[in-house]
C-alpha cells in the first residue's frame, strides 16, 4: 500500500470561522494506482492535493493521518515535512504555465532546486535529458527562459522536472486543465507512461474532467462537499456508478453519438452546501432523489464490493 | 541586439534634437530683456552711450539677426562645444561656468541617488523578511517619503549645523581656502558636502524601500515561489529569486527618478547654498542670462539622456525577457 489516508480533516481558517474543506476523508492509494480524483468546485479535491504536499498559511490540519509507504507523513509540521517534499511526494500544481522562475533558465532552475534539495545535478544531468526527449522535448530547451516556450511545453517541462527525483506519490492538480484537447491527450499518455516506466509510483490526478480521467486513470475517487462520495475502478465509476451523486454526475456528462433531440443532458439541481457550516448528515441529501429519513445521519464508506467504496445509505446493503 | 541599440539610439538621437530646439526657443520667447538688464546694473545715465552700448552687445551676442540664423549659429556653437557667452558673468563663456559648478551637482546627485537606491533596496528587501521589522521600517519609510524635502533639509541643517555644530549648512567649500588637492581642502569639502548629501539620500530611500518590500512580498506570493516552495526549496533560494525578479521594476523606476534629477538638486542647492547647477539656474533665471540657462539645461538633457540610455541597456542585460523579445526568440 503506498499511501493511506485515515480521517483527514483539514480547516481553513477564515475571519467568519472554520471552512471545513475535508472533513473527514479514508481512502488507500495502491502501488502503481493513478487515481483520478473528480468533483465539482470547491468540493475540496484540490485541498486534499494540497494537503498531501503543502498546507498554505490559511490551512490547518486538524485532525486524521497520512501514511506513504509506512511512514507517517507529518503534514502539520512544515519542518518536518520538507524531507518528503520532492523525494517522496510531488506536484504538479495547477498554474505550471507559471510556476518556473521567468528570468532563470530552465537549466539553471532545475540546477539550484536539486542542489538546493541535497541532490548533485550531474547525477541526473543524464536522465533528465532522457525523460525529457521522452516526453517529446529537446534538451536543449534547458537553455531556455521559460517565455520561449508554448504552454504544453512548459507543462512537460515541470511534469519532468517534479518526477526527477522519483517520487512515491504524483499529485497532478488540474494538470491539464488549461490545455487543449490535443496536447491534454499527449500529456496524459506521457504521465502514464511515466508511471509505467516507474518514475513515479503513484499519482493523484485532481480534475473535473471525468471523461480525461476516464481514459489513463485506474480508479476513480469522486468528491462532494468535503468528503468521498464513491471510490471504484474507473470504468466502474462511468457504467455502473452506486452512490446518487455520482451516478448524477456522469449522467451530465454529453455522449458521443446522441443528440440533444434524443435525450436532453440532465443537470444536478440545486447548489453544494457551503462549507462554513456544513450540513449535518448526508451532505448531498438535500439535492438527492432518494432521500429520506437515515440519510440525516452520516453514512459511512463502506466496501460494497472489493475496491468499491461508497457512503451512501441506499447502497450499503 | 544591435539593432535595437541602433534603434535606441536613433530615438534617444531625436529626443536630444527636439529637447535642444525648446531648449533654445523658451529663453527667447520669455519676456525680458536680457542686455537691457544687464546695462541697468551698470546704470549708464548718458542715452546716447546706452544706445550704442545696446548695439554692440546685441551684436556681440548675436541677437541683431533674424532669429532662424540664431537658430542655426546655436547649432554650429554647440557642436563646436561653444554654448556662448554669459550674460551674467560677463565675459566668460557659458560652458566654462558650467564645467566649474557641474562637478558639486554629480558628486552631489550620483552617490545620493545611487547610494539610496541601493540602501532602500536592500532595507525593503530585509523589512519583507519578518513582521516586526516590516512594522518598524514601514513606518518609518512612509515618514521619510512623505515629509516636504524642503522641511527635512532645514531641519537637518537646523539640527546637525546650527544646534549640533557638526557640519556647515552653506556653501561648497570655506571661503577662507583655495581649491587643490590638499588633504584639508578635501576634508572642507567633504564636510560641506555631507547634509545636502544626507537631506536628499533621506528622502529618496524612504520611497525605495516601500517599493522594494511590496514588490519582494508580491513575488514571494508568485506561483513561481510557492512551487518552489512546495517542493521543499530552501528559504534563502526563494528570497533569491524573489530579490532579483523584484529588482527589475525598480531598475524602471531609478530611469524615471533620474528625470526629476534637476529639482532635487535646485531644492538642495538653494536651500544649502551649494554651488552647482541648481543656484546656477536660480542665479541665471534672476539675471536674464539665458546663453547660461540655456548651456545648463542642455548639460541636464544631456546628462538624462545618458543615464537612461545606460539603464536601458542594465535592463536589457538583467532581463532575459527583454532580451529574448529583442533577439526574436526561438521556439
Amino acid at each position: 500500500m503506498t499511501l493511506r489516508v485515515n480521517d483527514l480533516k483539514v480547516y481553513y481558517q477564515t475571519l467568519r470561522g472554520d471552512v471545513h474543506a475535508l472533513d473527514g476523508v479514508n481512502f488507500d492509494l495502491a502501488d502503481g494506482e493513478i487515481m483520478g480524483l473528480a468533483g465539482e468546485s470547491g468540493c475540496g479535491k484540490s485541498t486534499l492535493g494540497k494537503s498531501l504536499i503543502r498546507l498554505d498559511g490559511r490551512m490547518r490540519h486538524v485532525d486524521g493521518t497520512i501514511e506513504l509507504d509506512g511512514e507517517n507523513v507529518p503534514i502539520a509540521d512544515d519542518r518536518a515535512m520538507n524531507r518528503f517534499r520532492y523525494h517522496e511526494i510531488s506536484l504538479i500544481p495547477q498554474y505550471a504555465m507559471s510556476a518556473l522562475n521567468p528570468t532563470r533558465k530552465i537549466g539553471r532552475m532545475i540546477n539550484e532546486l536539486l542542489r538546493s534539495r541535497g541532490v548533485r545535478p550531474a547525477d541526473v544531468a543524464e536522465e533528465l535529458d532522457r525523460r525529457l526527449e521522452l516526453v517529446g522535448l529537446d534538451p536543449d530547451v534547458l537553455k531556455r527562459f521559460p517565455i520561449e516556450l508554448s504552454g504544453g511545453m512548459k507543462q512537460r517541462v515541470v511534469m519532468v522536472m517534479a518526477t526527477l527525483l522519483d517520487p512515491s506519490l504524483l499529485i497532478a492538480d488540474e494538470a491539464t486543465s488549461a490545455l487543449d484537447v490535443s496536447t491534454q491527450r499527449s500529456v496524459v499518455e506521457s504521465m502514464v507512461e511515466f508511471r509505467d516506466r516507474g518514475y513515479v509510483k503513484s499519482m493523484i490526478f485532481v480534475t473535473h474532467d471525468i471523461s480525461l480521467v476516464y481514459q489513463m486513470a485506474d480508479t476513480v475517487m469522486v468528491m462532494y462537499a468535503g468528503r468521498i462520495a464513491e471510490k471504484a475502478p474507473a470504468s466502474t465509476i462511468i457504467n455502473d456508478p452506486q452512490h446518487p451523486y455520482t451516478k448524477m454526475l456522469i449522467g451530465a456528462l454529453p455522449e458521443v453519438g446522441t443528440t440533444t433531440e434524443d435525450t436532453r443532458l440532465e443537470g444536478i439541481p440545486g447548489t453544494p452546501p457551503g462549507l462554513l457550516h456544513p450540513p449535518t448528515g448526508c451532505r448531498f441529501k438535500d439535492r438527492c432523489p432518494i432521500a429520506s429519513e437515515e440519510c440525516s445521519q452520516t453514512p459511512p464508506l463502506v466496501e460494497i464490493e472489493p475496491g468499491h467504496w461508497a457512503a451512501c445509505w441506499k447502497t450499503g446493503r | 541586439m544591435w539593432r535595437y541599440m541602433g534603434r535606441k539610439l536613433g530615438i534617444y538621437g531625436i529626443t536630444f534634437v527636439v529637447a535642444v530646439t525648446i531648449n533654445w526657443m523658451i529663453p527667447r520667447f520669455m519676456p525680458g530683456d536680457p542686455v537691457s538688464s544687464m546695462l541697468n546694473r551698470a546704470s549708464v545715465s548718458d542715452p546716447e552711450a546706452l544706445e550704442r552700448m545696446n548695439t554692440y552687445y546685441n551684436e556681440v551676442f548675436g541677437l541683431d539677426t533674424p532669429l532662424y540664423q540664431q537658430y542655426l549659429s546655436f547649432w554650429s556653437g554647440l557642436l563646436r562645444g561653444d554654448l556662448g557667452i554669459s550674460v551674467w558673468l560677463y565675459p566668460e563663456p557659458v560652458t566654462d561656468i558650467i564645467l566649474r559648478h557641474i562637478p558639486f551637482t554629480l558628486g552631489l546627485l550620483l552617490p545620493a541617488i545611487i547610494l539610496s537606491w541601493i540602501v532602500g533596496n536592500r532595507f525593503g528587501a530585509f523589512a519583507a523578511r519578518s513582521k516586526i521589522l516590516d512594522n518598524t521600517v514601514l513606518p518609518l519609510g512612509y515618514i521619510l517619503t512623505a515629509t516636504p524635502y524642503m522641511w527635512l533639509a532645514l531641519l537637518l541643517a537646523w539640527a546637525l549645523g546650527v544646534v549640533g555644530g557638526f557640519f556647515p549648512t552653506a556653501g561648497g567649500y570655506s571661503f577662507a581656502l583655495t581649491p587643490s588637492w590638499s588633504w584639508p581642502f578635501i576634508s572642507n569639502l567633504l564636510t560641506h558636502w555631507f547634509l545636502p548629501f544626507l537631506s536628499m539620500f533621506l528622502v529618496a530611500l524612504g520611497g525605495w524601500a516601500i517599493g522594494m518590500r511590496n514588490m519582494i512580498i508580491y513575488e514571494l506570493e508568485a506561483d513561481y515561489s510557492n512551487y518552489l516552495q512546495a517542493l521543499g526549496a530552501p528559504r534563502r533560494l526563494i528570497r533569491r529569486y524573489a530579490f532579483r525578479n523584484a529588482m527589475l521594476p525598480q531598475i524602471t523606476g531609478l530611469a524615471v527618478q533620474l528625470g526629476t534629477i534637476i529639482a532635487g538638486a535646485l531644492l538642495t542647492e538653494i536651500v544649502f547654498n551649494y554651488p552647482g547647477l541648481g543656484t546656477l539656474v536660480l542665479n541665471s533665471l534672476n539675471n536674464n542670462d539665458f546663453f547660461l540657462l540655456q548651456g545648463i539645461f542642455l548639460f541636464v538633457v544631456v546628462g538624462v539622456l545618458i543615464a537612461n540610455f545606460i539603464i536601458d541597456i542594465i535592463y536589457v542585460l538583467v532581463d532575459p525577457r527583454t532580451r529574448v523579445q529583442m533577439t526574436g526568440g526561438a521556439s
